[in-house]
């Protein structure tokens, strides 16, 4: 892999102040370039712009006031027209037209007690929402910002802590305190939701709390990290599926364990098959297939490791959606949010 | 919150008398454990008018600093296994310790082996630093907190 040879570093680029407390996630918009969202205990998002003349980062919005307690995750609709949040106050919302004058929000209030993770399909007419109640909602999206309930998955035995979905498919991939992953599919188009597969302890699974999932670009590998210290990754045949053949089941192909020694909030898979991971040992570790370029089985290397990327825990990591700049985003219980570049070390 | 008491009758240690500390047992760069211990050694069981140091809940060998590493383990004695206020206890520490340790420390809080039935789901959810933040941010929750936190300051 041509990556692994170069000298290659994570460079700062800036550190984004103002959270007034910690960032547990960073979000960077699907559609317009150098635009970037972060949402915080301090019950805010906040919106962050890069100056085409500076090319620096600032706070372009706070949106507040609606939210009463802990803003736990965002996802920007894949048009970038709508922004979800989810929050420990048990909502969801979602915004339109976001800090102008015609500023709507939606509010979903569904989940008995906190919401943690949000997510829009490829297309983005469904969402789904997860929370602590252990429960998975799929929504569908209708016309003027309504939502319409389409499922309601039961089946994680504790907390759910993401919900994703995949990036061409309506599979939805939802992982938990209950140490497992879970993967809901409808084989009909009338949106019968099933728990088609669990990635749990008996099948090379995680043996601890999972926090975080993020697909290749090509939609046929998966990472997902863990308290337990370890990240995985996994792989289907997604061209079977895509064509009509039905579920086709993941398998494990490798665990990385040993490189971090507190848990891993939080992992990123780039477009060009970097994958970034952020944890509570205050590192940002990066690692990438050394084999991508050959026929041989896949072989995830260490690519670097950098030390106290933050004063404390790294919650989120998440690339930036071109595929020349190179950006990773980073947000922390420091109250930061970290702009990054990976580069060549002079 | 059940009616009757979870643990009656509880054992009362006689409060320990403070020791009066020399200068060179403390160290220039780190956090002494007993340093640690002082913070946590006086906050109130939330079911008994006494100390977690009285109930002997906490001792002087609960707190272990790792000093490369700048992480702290602190290990409670529950009064008896099947005891529920596990997780306040937990939240009462972490609560107390934020407030006075420098910021970049790590805190591990656990149950000592076997003083707990459900020792491991205990220990999972006291490490969980997100069902920690939420339970904190609960008002009810925090005021149980807040009342076994400050009650040494009345």
């Amino acid at each position: 892999m041509k990556l692994m040879d170069k000298n290659l570093g994570l460079v700062e680029v800036q550190k984004l102040e103002g959270h007034t407390d910690r960032v547990w996630n960073v979000a960077w918009n699907p559609a317009a370039d150098g635009v970037l969202a972060s949402c915080s205990a301090d019950k805010t998002v906040r919106i962050w712009e890069q100056s085409s003349l500076t090319r620096s980062w600032t706070c372009k919005a706070v949106l507040e006031g609606t939210h009463t307690r802990t803003v736990k995750s965002l996802a920007w609709s894949p048009s970038a027209k709508l922004l979800a949040t989810a929050s420990f106050d048990g909502t969801t919302c979602v915004w339109e037209n976001f800090a102008t004058d015609s500023e709507s929000v939606s509010v979903l209030q569904v989940h008995e007690s906190e919401v943690k993770s949000v997510s829009w399909n490829a297309s983005g007419s469904l969402l789904a929402t997860c929370g602590r109640d252990k429960s998975v909602w799929i929504w569908e999206v209708l016309p003027e910002n309504e939502f319409d309930c389409a499922a309601v998955l039961t089946g994680h035995s504790e907390d759910v802590k993401m919900v994703l979905w995949h990036p061409t498919m309506d599979v939805l991939f939802s992982c938990s305190y209950d140490n497992t992953v879970k993967i809901w599919w409808s084989e009909d188009e009338y949106g019968d939701y099933n728990c088609v597969q669990t990635l749990g302890e008996s099948n090379n699974g995680h043996s601890s709390t999972v926090w975080s999932i993020s697909f290749n670009a090509a939609g046929d590998k998966m990472v997902t990290c863990s308290d337990d210290l370890t990240v995985k990754i996994w792989k289907t045949d997604i061209s079977r599926m895509q064509s009509g053949e039905g579920y086709v089941p993941w398998t494990h192909v490798c665990t990385l364990s040993g490189f971090h020694d507190r848990t891993i909030y939080s992992v990123h898979w780039s477009r060009d098959g970097v994958i970034a991971c952020g944890a509570g040992d205050d590192t940002i570790q990066l690692f990438v297939d050394s084999n991508s370029d050959s026929v041989d089985r896949p072989s995830y290397k260490l690519l670097l490791k950098k030390e106290k990327a933050h004063e404390k825990d790294v919650n989120s990591v998440q690339w930036a959606p071109d595929k020349e700049s190179r950006l990773l985003a980073s947000g922390s219980d420091d109250k930061m949010v970290k702009i990054w570049k990976l580069a060549s070390e002079p | 919150m059940t009616l009757g008491l979870i643990n009656a009758n509880p054992v009362v240690q006689a409060k320990k008398e403070r020791l009066v500390r020399r200068e060179d047992q403390y160290r220039d760069d780190g956090v002494d454990p007993l340093e640690i211990y002082e913070y946590v050694r006086d906050i109130r069981d939330p079911e008994h008018p006494y100390t977690l140091e009285q109930l002997s809940v906490l001792s002087e060998e609960s707190v272990t600093v790792d000093e490369k590493l700048d992480r702290i383990l602190i290990m409670f004695t529950p009064t008896i296994q099947h005891c529920s206020m596990a997780n306040i206890i937990g939240l009462c520490l972490r609560a107390k310790l934020k407030e006075c340790l420098p910021l970049h420390y790590k805190v591990d809080i656990r149950v000592s082996p076997g003083s707990h039935a459900d020792e491991v789901s205990v220990n999972k959810q006291l490490n969980d630093k997100e069902r920690v933040a939420a339970a904190l941010e609960n008002p009810n929750l925090r005021q149980l907190v807040d009342e076994c936190i400050y009650s040494a300051e009345i």
